[in-house]
């Protein structure tokens, strides 16, 4: 019993950190149309940066808000200059795929060329504390990456539903030849998107650095597992992107656990399996919403 | 006669011409490059065959897979156990792989029928993060971490010829079949039923076709095609392990197809050779700082060249030779417009 409850809290852990990166492809996706292979890498770039300002003795909190700051920039960024360019999802949607790929490997290539392939130890956000709960050790730092996603999530609610920016983002999501139209800045609303993306990866690059260490790759290993929770999720939904993050995390370290034919290596592939039986079923996602073609 | 570029590509004279030129460069290059580079151009090959498949399924028929990484491996696993553990003809193992990867392709295009975009993206880029993990845990069959070696396909006794040179006469024999099978496919009814399918499939259904049959028959070739360059690559590698399978190698050839043209023939294998060629021709001294152009190329080249080399310069040639403009008509009305953009023409 114990050690289910161990096994629920480490999945629900990692399933936090898929959550909160599956919100940033589900952002992207929304706003472009394309899914970004190279979400991960800037986050785990943003959190190299975050890195070298804890070096120069700011406190991790306060070097984790400006990487997330800077990479809301860097997002930005990348969609006026690198995206928007080439051509919309509709038409240009391989050459887009191919752009983030490029992106991908110059990113890691970068980060490998500048910060060496060593692995760093990076402060945990919220401390090395721990408690019991029932037999099972809770990092303070697992508490706080579930708390972060709530936050995040709190906040996109709230910024979705609530605010002006939030409408104007949704209305893009939904037609952009209306939202144009009806006078949305669609131009401004696409680099908000992605810089919010951005921002909420970084964030989520800290919290992968300090459960784990700091590498180049960090977040290719995850990379596959935030893919599939976003999957499940819907892609075009952030409520799907939580809950779909969660189920990934909780289903991947339980199967692996408990299901002796499939093991930790074949963990990842069992849970394939399970999406592609959900797909079959809702070809949208859990969350997702079908997309009505007029003919 | 006049007709701009477009129809300058369809002569049959200029065909003829180019069919020329590939074969002197094939007669050439096995006499022009030293073994290890000619190494690289059978790696590419081999790479192409695979990406001639995969164009087949994404380029033509609209479907993205970033798991034909996945049927290379089965190709070239099927040729390495086959020849290293049961004594077969290198040859001969082509026919069970393609056959394999046939059905297998066929199997994971089934639910492809209802899965789309970014979703059946994810289905296929299941398919190559879950390969290398299964030649793992086979390890009795597969040779596992620890790898297979493939024996030598040496040339025969006959045929005065080094066995690199050999194997890129055979492998560009292979990927001239596998262009030509292609091309008479896509010029043939089933292959305006694949185009029709990419461009709407509701109007292709209307029309009568059978939109499932074509996905699925075109998945299950793409793949077979993919297995066929995985076979090429053990003759040419002859040194098989998990990690050489796994999501990067699917990632590409999504790659290659793009960058030498999608839904273009010649495109697939002009992308492969400037995948295997770009590492030696960028070499800035220190690897990870040539990766980095190469990544920067990469997306440099999108927004140039968004159809890829090949769509990039048919396009160039034809800003150069414009269509001739349309006969005006009979009445004083001026010829409004001459001829549609060029952007929008999908040749050969």
């Amino acid at each position: 019993m114990d050690e289910l409850l161990q096994q629920l809290v480490n999945g629900f852990s990692n399933g936090a950190v898929y959550a909160s990166l599956a919100l940033s492809l589900v952002l992207v996706y929304r706003a472009s149309g394309l899914l970004n292979f190279a979400q991960g890498e800037m986050a785990m770039v943003a959190t190299y940066g975050a890195w070298e300002l804890t070096e120069r003795d700011i406190p991790v909190a306060v070097a984790i808000a400006i990487a997330m700051a800077g990479s809301f920039v860097f997002g930005a960024l990348i969609e006026r200059l690198l995206i928007r360019p080439v051509g919309d999802a509709e038409t240009h949607a391989l050459p887009l795929t191919i752009v983030t790929i490029g992106g991908f490997i110059t990113l890691n290539a970068f980060a490998q060329w500048r910060w060496g392939t060593a692995v760093r130890s990076f402060p945990p956000l919220f401390g090395n504390g721990k408690i019991t709960v029932a037999g099972a050790i809770i990092t303070h730092q697992v508490i706080g990456t579930v708390a972060s996603l709530l936050v995040v999530v709190g906040l996109l609610f709230l910024l979705f539903q609530k605010t002006k920016l939030g409408l104007a983002i949704r209305s893009v999501s939904s037609n952009v030849e209306s939202s144009r139209l009806v006078g949305v800045p669609v131009g401004v609303v696409l680099m908000v998107s992605w810089g919010i993306a951005a921002a909420i990866g970084a964030l989520a690059g800290g919290l992968v650095a300090g459960n784990q260490d700091l590498s180049p790759f960090m977040m290719q290993f995850i990379l596959v597992s935030v893919f599939a929770s976003a999957t499940l999720g819907g892609f075009d939904s952030p409520l799907g992107a939580v809950v779909g993050g969660l189920l990934v995390g909780v289903f991947e370290v339980l199967i692996g656990r408990y299901v002796g034919i499939v093991g930790t290596d074949l963990a990842l592939g069992a849970t394939f399996v399970l999406i592609l039986g959900v797909l079959v079923v809702r070809p949208q996602g859990l969350f997702g919403t079908a997309k009505v073609r007029r003919v | 006669m006049g007709g701009g570029a477009l129809a300058l590509l369809e002569n049959r004279w200029v065909r003829l011409g180019a069919w020329l030129v590939a074969a002197l460069l094939i007669a050439v290059i096995p006499q022009s490059f030293e073994d290890p580079d000619l190494q690289i151009f059978n790696y590419a090959l081999a790479s192409a065959v695979a990406a001639i498949g995969l164009n087949l399924l994404t380029g033509f028929n609209g479907q993205i897979s970033v798991g034909h990484g996945a049927f290379f491996g089965i190709g070239a696993y099927t040729t390495g156990i086959l020849v290293a553990d049961h004594g077969w003809p290198h040859l001969a193992t082509f026919v069970p792989a393609a056959l394999l990867c046939f059905v297998i392709g066929m199997a994971v295009g089934l639910p492809a029928l209802r899965i789309h975009g970014a979703y059946l993206a994810l289905v296929t880029l299941a398919m190559a993060t879950v390969f290398p993990q299964l030649i793992l845990r086979y390890e009795s069959v597969t040779g596992g971490g620890s790898g297979l070696a493939v024996p030598k396909w040496n040339p025969p006794d006959s045929v005065d010829l080094s066995r690199e040179q050999f194997h890129f006469y055979l492998f560009a024999l292979v990927t001239v079949a596998a262009y030509l099978l292609v091309r008479n496919l896509i010029h043939s009814r089933m292959g305006r039923a694949i185009i029709a399918v990419r461009d709407d499939e509701t109007a292709a259904t209307v029309l009568g076709i059978d939109a499932a049959k074509v996905k699925v028959m075109t998945f299950g070739l793409s793949a077979a095609l993919a297995g066929i360059g995985g076979c090429l690559f053990a003759v040419a590698f002859r040194s098989l392990s998990p990690t050489l399978f796994g999501i990067l190698l699917s990632i590409e050839l999504l790659v290659a197809v793009v960058v030498g043209g999608s839904a273009t023939l010649a495109g697939p294998i002009i992308g492969a050779l400037f995948l295997e060629w770009s590492p030696e021709v960028i070499d800035a001294g220190d690897g990870q700082v040539s990766q980095i152009l190469f990544g920067v190329l990469l997306i440099a080249l999108m927004r140039v060249a968004p159809g890829g080399l090949l769509g990039g310069a048919k396009r160039l040639l034809v800003r150069a030779m414009p269509p001739p403009a349309l006969e005006p008509p009979d009445d004083d009305e001026p010829a409004a417009s001459a001829a549609p953009p060029p952007d929008t023409v999908e040749g050969p």
